[in-house]
């Protein structure tokens, strides 16, 4: 394991891993969304709207996972500055970003034929707006400090400060009385929903999951790439300068 | 190869330049012709740079008189100058080229400014016109900086402390830049505390307080 | 061979799409005012959509304000402006053109976004357009006056608040009939072209009058 915290040895892993992830990935998003459209049932209630479920419920669930392992880079970050953890921190920020705004988007489609409105202030939409707008302010941090292991720092700073929002999310549908419906898959005594919606709905939950790895992985590796590169540029300024005072 | 300027004369008379209340730069008189430098020596406070800043149209007179003869009529004192100050005026999120492309679309009027690369290798930064101006150190910034003075064409350059942070060839390539300008037929104001070899320039000494008289050229 | 407004214009445009530039954060700013009143007031829908006009010109204002104070600050920091004092062209026509990339690159969001925030507080349709339309009008007029205080706190450390306590008043009459603009577009006893001809009025009397007034601060600083 620690073998591959190595940044050249991870880019060959990454390098043999991402068709795999990627192969693997088309793949399920096809026979989720096959099993979606075709064999899902409609909902006796909510008719074929239901159907954004198996965009929404995964995406929510990869907009808390991709804010987890960001957090855990982020201890990597702090206690073993790790260049490969810094990537990865930086990496997964606009993904989770683009997961939360997906997960909000597909919400609002949804509220709007089941409560008659886009949008509500309740507990869990609006933690899932802040969860958003957290992601957000990491991109802009990490833009704005040039540095990059300095960056890192500060980023894994607020990605541990914004970290309670996870649970907030979590808990909101059981802590507060809300609009939006409470935990169905992972719950005790067994899930809620139907075998017929279940399993649409884990092949998409998996195809999602791959599909944050693959683009994941490729992010990290572009990013100790780009990092590669500013070393290099900035070691060959600073070499022509050494040969103009030689020559 | 002479008189590729039309200004042909700049004529400071009883110049002063108050700051905070306080009069900094006071009677200040010089004649600067086509091909003459003038360096403005004194130590740290003594006013160059509110001189140089005064001349270049970013500080108001409050007293004396500057005059220029010669170059268009139209054409007022500071789009006849270039100053290279402190402060280097690049973007470091640009390129060097950029940087310079930039300014030389600013400062000229007509199609006359010559390329970005051109100028970068005289200062001999030719293989670093791609870098981010972030990339590069102070010396290197303030070479692109000076490389200003050859992207566009103009008559009077005024030089604050123009050779800080620059190692010792490249002080020799700023050397002979002067020495082509002022063969050209250009004018040189310039503050400074090392020798900027600027052969035959006329000194004003600022003196050690302010209300020391400035000498005549 | 390019113009030198062109020239600056592109310039402005890539500096703020770049690292720090701050063009997007703007944009983020705005969303965090707008999602913060419902936190304040209260979840009620139907308040939120009555009053969804006020906050979302409320928002726009605070964010134009706030990325432009940097507007004259770094090229006054980084020996820019003086060089651009010494430009063959008008300093009130670098004004301008900095004053128009710099709308576009942070007022223009506002305006393309400010309808999907209409729908979180439950805005109707043609409320919704009616908001759009009156910030695309007033936005302006709140960039060159922003410019103004920007000019006049550009040689100064911690400019940015005072810079907020001068220009803000000013904005009074952009805010109002801004906001009866959004409001008319719902009905009403006044139409609403006329709130919107007032504005857009405000903006263009701005564009011509501000430059002349920052062009004037800028040469006035004692740097």
């Amino acid at each position: 394991m620690l073998k591959y915290a190595n940044p050249t040895n991870f880019l060959a892993l990454a390098g043999r891993l991402i068709p795999w992830l990627a192969a693997a990935t088309a793949l399920l998003l096809t026979a989720g969304l096959c099993l979606t459209f075709f064999v899902a049932p409609d909902d006796y209630q909510q008719g074929s709207s239901v159907k954004i479920m198996y965009l929404h419920v995964p995406s929510a669930w990869l907009s808390m996972m991709c804010y987890v392992i960001m957090t855990s880079a982020a201890l990597g970050t702090i206690v073993w500055r790790h260049p490969l953890a810094d990537a990865a921190q930086k990496a997964a920020a606009p993904l989770g970003a683009v997961f939360t705004l997906l997960c909000l988007v597909t919400g609002s489609l949804w509220g709007k034929p089941m409560w008659g409105t886009w949008w509500v202030w309740d507990a869990r939409l609006t933690s899932v707006l802040v969860l958003f707008l957290i992601y957000l302010g990491l991109i802009g941090l990490w833009q704005t400090i040039e540095e990059p292991a300095q960056a890192a720092r500060a980023a894994a700073i607020l990605t541990l400060v914004g970290v309670v929002n996870i649970p907030i999310i979590k808990f909101s549908v059981d802590w507060w009385n809300t609009l939006h419906q409470p935990a169905s898959v992972f719950k005790l005594g067994g899930p809620a929903i139907s075998g017929s919606m279940l399993w649409p709905l884990l092949i998409m939950a998996v195809a999602f999951t791959l599909l944050f790895l693959t683009l994941h992985l490729m992010a990290v590796r572009n990013e100790i790439l780009r990092r590669r590169l500013r070393r290099l540029s900035i070691d060959a300024a600073h070499a022509e300068e050494k040969s103009e005072a030689t020559a | 190869m002479n008189q590729a300027f039309t200004l042909t004369s700049l004529l400071a008379r009883g110049l002063c330049v108050d700051r905070g209340g306080r009069t900094i730069v006071k009677n200040i008189n010089f004649d600067l012709r086509a091909g003459e430098a003038l360096v403005a020596l004194g130590r740290n406070g003594a006013g160059k740079s509110t001189l140089l800043r005064a001349i270049a149209g970013f500080l108001p007179l409050s007293g004396g008189q500057l005059t220029h003869t010669g170059g268009e009529v139209e054409i007022s004192l500071p789009e006849l100058c270039h100053y290279v100050g402190h402060a280097d005026g690049l973007k470091s999120a640009l390129t060097a080229a950029e940087n310079l492309a930039f300014w030389a679309h600013m400062l000229t009027r007509s199609n006359d400014a010559s390329s970005p690369e051109l100028a970068l290798q005289r200062v001999g930064l030719k293989r670093l016109a791609e870098f981010p101006v972030a990339y590069l150190s102070a010396g290197q910034k303030r070479r692109v900086a000076l490389a200003r003075l050859f992207m566009a064409p103009r008559p009077l350059w005024i030089l604050d402390e123009p050779a800080t942070a620059l190692d010792v060839a490249s002080q020799q390539v700023l050397a002979q830049a002067f020495a082509e300008h002022r063969a050209a037929g250009g004018m040189i104001i310039a503050a400074t505390h090392a020798p900027l070899g600027l052969i035959d320039a006329t000194t004003l000494d600022l003196g050690s307080t302010p209300s020391n008289l400035g000498g005549n050229a | 061979m390019r113009s030198p407004l062109s020239a600056l214009f592109w310039r402005e445009l890539r500096i703020a799409r770049s690292v720090g530039g701050g063009g997007a954060m703007s944009l983020v700013f705005f969303l965090i005012l707008v999602s913060l009143t419902p936190f304040a007031i209260g979840p009620d829908l139907n308040l939120l959509s009555r009053i969804g006009p006020a906050i979302l010109w409320i928002a726009a204002l605070l964010a134009t304000l706030l990325g432009l104070d940097r507007l004259f600050q770094v090229d006054a920091d980084d020996g820019s402006l003086d060089l651009l004092l010494t430009a063959s062209t008008p300093l009130e026509l670098i004004v301008v053109v900095k004053c128009v990339a710099h709308w576009i690159a942070t007022a223009l969001p506002l305006v393309i976004a400010s309808p999907l925030l209409g729908l979180t507080l439950a805005m109707e349709p043609t409320s919704l357009a009616g908001i759009s339309l009156s910030l695309l009008a007033g936005t302006p007029a709140l960039t060159m006056l922003g410019a103004i205080g920007a000019a006049l706190t550009a040689g100064l450390r911690r400019g940015g608040l005072l810079m907020a306590v001068l220009i803000l008043p000013l904005t009074t009459p952009v805010l109002i009939f801004g906001v009866s603009s959004a409001a008319a577009a719902t009905g009403g006893t006044v139409p609403f072209h006329i709130p919107m001809l007032i504005l857009s009025g405000l903006s263009l009397a701005s564009l011509a009058g501000a430059p002349f007034a920052a062009a004037a601060a800028l040469r006035a600083r004692d740097a």
